[in-house]
């Protein structure tokens, strides 16, 4: 009776050395530098995949005018503000026209006196037509009255002097009545010049548009070229889209695009890629193109800002059947891209070739695996040949999605 | 021959198992304060290894781009790329900053801008995907608290996680969150926009650059000030069979850029960035050890001290001296296994605790173990001396 406790009491610290061995063993092979990394695994399968482009851009407007005077000037008023729905020809800005009204007075005035001067040369022309008229008549009687000798020849060639004189004199006249009538003409075309320099101040709306900014104010001097206001047409919001080029392929006017403006996060618009531009930015390394807005259902209006940030998403077609793998598992290991394939519970590192890949982040391998391999996706660290791991079914607790 | 040493520690096992259970948990402190240390040193070669790269690319002069800052243009790539023994180039940007999480929490946080499928990227996902987006994904760290689908906003883009990893973190520990270069080259040189407008309104007062008779000067050059085509450094991988000194060498004299190798990156990191911070940590490891081996001794001196009664009736019935010394050593041997397997398996268990990474490794805890046996040894050394000093008449009072 008196061994009994005390065998009882070696047995309890026995047990608890044990319970503490086992902790120690427990605790050094599950964590530690002697524990296996936990993976999760997936086996490649056959699949199709809808690779997508994705790109940012800014909203623009496919038709914007500048519009400015052609010298320059004084901004003499301006007739429209910011917002303004503007009709083709409308008046937006007239520049200060300076002496223009009266050089066209002065012109009017020189008009006048030229029209004048025709008259009098009109005069000219009557009253040498009938000068002449007189000269041919008396030269007529002369050489009547000389056929019968009764005037001395002598006097019948100062007739003919006098008519062959009023002939010249009539043809002066009328000479000048033409050149009268090239002055009238002449100052009617510099009148007309002067005129359409004087609308030329005058600032029209060249289309229907809205009015985007108003640049200069009355009174400030703009030089040639320089806008007063700008005008859009609101009706021609696309979306410059900028693509990275390595992830351009497949860029192609007419795919279907969705468009998230920066303003309205939660309501995707549908478009299309209107154009590809054929310069693209060597400096971003990006791709440029256009993609025009679908039109809205009636009844509603594309309310874009010009500038707004917009995210756009480019549907391709679905490729062809083809092994598919996440992009998790893809690995860069010394220059070489691979992934981690399980061959009886260790991994081993198999070099493939990278096809297509979407967003949702599936590629497509071409080669280097077959259908039914295990390959690693998630591990806790980088994986190592034949490194020790254990395949779990997930590696971090899935959050409840707020 | 019966075990004295067991039977003493059987006749009082919960005050020997008490003593063992509190050794163990300053064991457990100094194993962690190692731990610690460990860690410091190896979240730099984490931020080393995860960046995969053998050569590290870098402004002229400067030892970016953890320990100082470097900024190159982002076409320095391209002329890198270039250059024998190149196999991959890849641009990257590193910024220390506060990233929002989607409860408005700020979370401290290393982003780093790398082009999605080159060689900057996270080497392993613990769940989601990598960036597949060329702007507004990030692949986050665990330790960032943040969760799949979350939204979080670094300046004033928001991003999405598509994708969680592990132990990728800064030189500092902090985590890292990834995003892709072009957002990133925004994120780290885009002003916020009170800024923005008085630049502009700075530039437009400037003569120079507003003159009446340029149109268009104005708005050239407040484009020219709102873009960034920096980058931090160029990661370069080397093909196979070459040196990386042999690909080094010519980038640095053709290309007049600075060219760390990875033994030159450690050194920057282990033996600058975090010296002082390391050796801070370790000199509190070593005093921390020597009070613990202090306490350790203490605790079997007094044990025995306790006993002494018990001793001299023991050396009154004639024990032979080295059964006594072999008991009190075969105790503190005890005590000392006891406290080891104690403190290992309380570090092991607190260490994932640590907001900073807990480094545990099995040649500090074989160090710990034959450190706290030869300390227990020489401990008992002191106890045995007094045990045999004493003289059996106590035993009668």
């Amino acid at each position: 009776m008196k061994r009994n406790p005390l065998l009882l009491r070696r047995m309890g610290i026995g047990a608890l050395l044990l319970i503490l061995i086992g902790a120690l063993v427990f605790v050094a092979r599950n964590a530690g530098p002697l524990a296996p990394t936990r993976v999760t695994v997936s086996s490649v399968q056959e699949g199709r995949i809808t690779p997508a482009i994705f790109g940012i851009g800014t909203v623009e407007a496919r038709r914007s005018w500048m519009v400015g005077p052609t010298v320059a000037g004084r901004v003499l008023s301006v007739k429209v503000d910011v917002g303004d729905v503007v009709k083709a020809g409308q008046l937006l800005a007239e520049m200060d026209p300076v002496d223009l009204d009266q050089r066209l007075s002065a012109l009017d005035a020189a008009l006048a006196r030229a029209g004048s001067t025709q008259a009098a040369a009109l005069a000219q022309v009557a009253d040498a037509t009938a000068r002449r008229e007189l000269a041919a008549i008396n030269a007529k009687r002369n050489q009547d009255l000389a056929a019968q000798n009764f005037i001395s020849p002598g006097a019948l060639e100062s007739r003919l002097q006098e008519k062959a004189s009023a002939d010249a004199a009539l043809q002066a006249a009328q000479a000048n009545l033409a050149g009268t009538g090239q002055d009238v003409s002449r100052q009617k075309a510099e009148r007309a010049a002067l005129a359409q320099q004087r609308g030329n101040v005058r600032l029209l709306a060249p289309a229907d548009g809205v009015v985007t900014s108003r640049d200069a104010e009355a009174g400030s001097t703009v030089v040639a070229g320089q806008p007063v206001v700008r005008v859009i047409d609101p009706g021609s919001l696309w979306v410059k889209l900028r693509v990275d080029q390595g992830r351009s392929a497949g860029l192609a006017a007419g795919l279907k695009a969705s468009i998230v403006l920066r303003s309205q996060p939660r309501t995707p618009l549908t478009g299309q890629v209107a154009r590809v531009e054929l310069l693209a930015d060597s400096v971003t390394e990006e791709r440029i193109a256009q993609v025009a807005f679908d039109a809205p259902s009636a009844g509603t209006a594309i309310t874009a800002s010009v500038g707004e940030l917009a995210e756009v998403t480019l549907q391709l077609p679905a490729t062809q059947l083809a092994l598919v793998l996440p992009n998790a598992s893809i690995q860069r290991v010394q220059g070489q891209t691979g992934v981690w394939r399980l061959e009886g519970g260790k991994p081993v590192f198999a070099a493939v070739r990278l096809g297509a890949s979407n967003l949702a982040g599936q590629v497509q391998i071409l080669d280097g695996l077959k259908a039914g391999d295990t390959v690693v996706v998630y591990s806790q660290k980088a994986l190592i040949e034949g490194a020790r791991v254990q395949v779990v079914d997930a590696l971090v607790k899935a959050k409840a999605a707020p | 021959m019966i075990s004295l040493a067991g039977r003493d520690i059987a006749h009082s096992w919960s005050k020997f198992l008490l003593t063992g259970l509190g050794l163990g948990l300053l064991i457990g402190v100094t194993l962690t304060m190692a731990g610690v240390y460990r860690g410091m040193v190896d979240d730099a070669h984490a931020l080393l290894d995860n960046s995969r790269a053998d050569l590290w690319v870098v402004q002229k002069d400067t030892q970016g781009p953890y320990a100082e800052a470097s900024s190159l243009k982002d076409d320095v790539v391209r002329s890198v790329r270039g250059m024998p023994g190149v196999a991959q180039a890849a641009n990257v940007t590193y910024f220390t900053m506060q990233v929002q999480g989607a409860d408005g929490d700020d979370t401290r946080a290393m982003v780093v801008g790398i082009e999605p499928g080159q060689s900057g990227e996270p080497g392993y996902l613990v769940a989601g995907r990598q960036l597949t987006r060329s702007h507004y994904e990030a692949v986050a760290d665990v330790k960032t608290g943040f969760a799949l689908g979350e939204h979080i906003r670094i300046r004033r883009h928001n991003y999405t996680v598509v994708g969680l990893t592990q132990r990728m973190v800064s030189s500092g520990g902090d985590p890292m969150v990834f995003i892709a270069l072009k957002d990133a080259q925004e994120a780290q040189f885009l002003k916020d926009n009170d800024a923005i407008q008085n630049d502009r309104t700075r530039t437009a007062a400037n003569p120079a650059f507003n003159r009446p008779g340029v149109p268009g000067l104005l708005e050239a050059v407040q484009a020219l000030q709102a873009s960034s085509h920096n980058v931090n450094a160029v990661l370069v991988q080397i093909a196979p069979g070459f040196d990386p000194e042999q690909v080094a060498e010519p980038i640095r004299r053709w290309k007049h850029l600075q060219v760390f190798t990875r033994a030159g990156m450690e050194d920057i990191l282990v033996a600058k960035l975090i010296a002082t911070a390391a050796k801070q940590i370790f000199m509190f490891l070593v005093i921390l050890a020597i009070v613990s081996a202090a306490i350790v001794a203490f605790i079997i001196y007094t044990m025995t001290l306790g006993k002494i009664r018990e001793i001299a009736v023991l050396k009154l019935i004639g024990t032979r001296n080295t059964t006594i010394a072999s008991m009190i050593l075969q105790q503190a041997l005890g005590l000392g296994l006891i406290g080891f397997m104690v403190g290992k398996v309380a570090a092991t268990i607190w260490a994932p605790v640590f907001p900073k990474f807990v480094l545990l490794l099995t040649q500090d805890a074989l160090t710990g173990l034959v450190v706290t046996m030869v300390i227990c040894a020489l401990a008992s050394t002191l106890a045995i001396r007094a045990a045999l000093n004493v003289d059996p008449a106590e035993a009668i009072g």
